[in-house]
């Protein structure tokens, strides 16, 4: 079985990013740049049904500027055979990142899609559902737990309430949470190995997406920012702020 | 302006985020319709025929909607959309589960997550873990939207009086199939919709001791939340998980007990009115955005403050 896995180039999860000035965007120049953690989770869970057999090929893909094949090469540290980029000068939207990955899954015949449940810099939450919808295919969101046995997969999710479990007909998509697994490091000699890996290049218009935006950015604010209260030396003092200054008890 | 707003229950009541959500549409302006998807979930509809501002009730009561299946939702929801100019559902894992299938069959962009409506066709979402607010203005003939919750008072949920009008649209997708659920049971109050929250992280070493924190809980009719450290480290289940990718919260108090304050969970409860926190570490992340905090081991003062409330 073949499993694709999307992954994002992203700020690096540490990173406290900054509003420019012009209020036009976020400031990303001279900013730390890394695999979207969920699709770190994502590349893991294929590399581990390739290590059980499961799977026995795992393509990696990444849409963006010329950028992003740093990260594809990470995935490709981390165990994927091959990547995919496809090569646009802007991030796209998660629709149209969708119909690419459509455009990909059509070539690819993939039996089996993960991607991140959200990437942590549009904190969208759309992709995986999107590209459900435009193939077809059946989804397990927010996945904490994935089990392929005899063409299906059965997925346990994260929802607000608890888990829930569903069991879906492969071709099928999956996107991860948190606790799907803990992602290994890549080793120096993984690291060394990936960059002889296959990379393939294309394009949207290769691809025949057209990948045009319908939701503007109009403005970029900083949020309100919350001023630093006061140090408390004990609980009663603490008690009696919260009753009789703050008088939320 | 016509709005269609997707109910978010659980077959026998209505969820808080939808009075919510509801709001949200009155800001857009236009005629509101709700829609319940469910199975034997005649009560909800009936329930939400009486919140303000809702002129009509679309029932579509059938077993393949029984558990929310996004495939089967996404499709019922694409093909009754196509008559409105927004479709709206509050921004909850069922929610965010379906409506970007909806989107997508509709080929329109999804805006994820508004915390406030600037004009029929622009809003404000919190982006990069809520560190920016983007204002973002969409050219969509429908524009598919979720909604933040605790980012809109909840309309009131009686005094309405809309039709309900039953669907026979049966959506079924045999791809996918639902094979069980393990929901959590409290008798506390629901996180995102609590007056108070109190939540615990890594700092709480283990399950055991969340104890003391629901102790405080039952006190304050608190609900009891956690960081992602104390949920990764299996101290608590994950529906407790506060934060950027967990639930997000805003109730009048916020006390965090043992938590460092990554922006991670900051991004989940930061809205709070009034946030109090806990941690023997002062340089501790969390205390620049308390309103109150105390340098302190928290296995010597929560009792303490058990004790005086
Ligand atoms: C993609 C991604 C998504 C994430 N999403 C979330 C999310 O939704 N929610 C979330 O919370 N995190 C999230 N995180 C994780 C986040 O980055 C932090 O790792 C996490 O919030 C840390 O949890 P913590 O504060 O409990 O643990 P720590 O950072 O380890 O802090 C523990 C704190 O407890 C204090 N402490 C220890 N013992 C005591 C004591 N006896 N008395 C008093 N204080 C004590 C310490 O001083 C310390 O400050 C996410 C991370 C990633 C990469
Ligand atoms: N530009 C991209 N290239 C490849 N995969 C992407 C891209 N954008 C989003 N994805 C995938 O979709 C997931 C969810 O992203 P989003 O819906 O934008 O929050 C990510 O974790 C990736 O797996």
């Amino acid at each position: 079985m073949k499993v694709l896995v999307a992954v994002k180039r992203v700020i690096d999860y540490n990173v406290k990013v900054r509003v420019k000035a012009d209020q036009s965007d976020v400031d990303l120049a001279n900013v730390k740049m890394a695999l979207n953690p969920f699709c770190e989770i994502a590349v893991e869970e294929a590399v581990r049904l390739k290590e059980k057999g499961i799977a026995n090929e795992v393509v990696v893909v990444s849409i963006g500027p010329k950028a992003v094949q740093e990260q594809l090469r990470t995935a490709l540290a981390l165990g994927a055979d091959r990547a995919i980029h496809v090569e646009t000068d802007e991030m796209p939207d998660s629709l149209a990142v969708a119909k690419l990955l459509q455009a990909v899954v059509a070539k690819e015949e993939p039996q089996l899609v993960i991607l991140g449940k959200q990437a942590i810099d549009s904190d969208n939450n759309q992709t995986g559902q999107m590209l459900g919808a435009l193939t077809g295919m059946p989804q397990g969101t927010f996945a904490s737990k994935v089990s392929v046995e005899d063409g299906t997969v059965s997925v346990t999710r994260e929802v607000d309430g608890g888990l829930q479990t569903v069991q879906l007909q492969l071709p099928a998509i999956v996107t991860t949470d948190l606790r799907l697994n803990e992602p290994r490091y890549a080793s120096l000699p993984n690291i060394m190995k990936a960059k002889k890996k296959p990379l393939d290049v294309t394009t949207p218009a290769e691809l025949g997406v057209t990948v045009a935006r319908t939701v503007k950015v109009v403005k970029v604010e900083a949020p309100a920012e919350r001023s630093a209260g006061v140090k408390v030396a004990d609980v009663a003092e603490l008690v009696d702020k919260l009753k009789n200054e703050a008088k939320v008890l | 302006m016509s709005i269609l707003v997707i109910a978010e229950h659980d077959n026998a009541r209505l969820n808080a985020a939808t009075l919510k959500t509801l709001t949200a549409a009155t800001q857009i302006g236009g005629d509101v319709t709700v829609l319940v998807a469910g199975y034997q979930c005649q009560a909800v509809a009936d329930e939400v025929a009486q919140a303000a501002g809702v002129s009509k009730v679309l029932l579509a009561d059938n077993a393949v909607y029984a558990h929310f299946l996004a495939e089967n939702l996404g499709e019922l929801v694409a093909e009754i959309g196509n008559n409105y100019t927004h479709i709206l559902a509050p921004a909850t894992t069922t929610g965010k589960n379906f409506m970007p299938r909806v989107a997508a069959l509709l080929d329109v962009a999804q805006i994820s997550d508004i915390i406030s409506v600037v004009s029929a066709d622009t809003f404000k979402r919190p982006i990069y873990a809520g560190n920016a607010i983007a204002t973002v203005q969409s050219s969509d003939a429908i524009k598919v939207i979720t909604v933040r919750s605790t980012a809109f008072d909840p309309v009131a949920a009686s005094g309405g009086n809309a039709t309900v009008e039953t669907l026979d649209v049966v959506k079924e997708n045999t791809k996918a199939s639902f094979v069980g659920e393990e929901l959590a049971q409290s008798e506390r109050p629901d996180l995102t919709a609590a007056r108070v929250v109190i939540s615990g992280g890594r700092g709480m070493q283990n399950g055991e001791n969340f104890q003391m924190l629901e102790r405080i809980a039952d006190k304050l009719g608190a609900a009891v939340g956690a960081s992602r450290a104390a949920v990764d480290a299996g101290f608590v289940p994950n529906d407790m998980q506060v934060g950027q990718t967990g639930k997000i919260v805003a109730p009048e108090l916020y006390i965090a007990v043992g938590i460092s304050g990554a922006i991670q969970h900051l991004a989940g409860m930061k809205d709070s009115k009034v946030i109090v926190a806990i941690n023997k570490d002062e340089d501790a992340p969390i205390f620049q955005v308390a309103d109150y905090g105390l340098v302190a081991d928290l296995f010597e003062v929560l009792p303490q403050l058990e004790e005086l409330l």
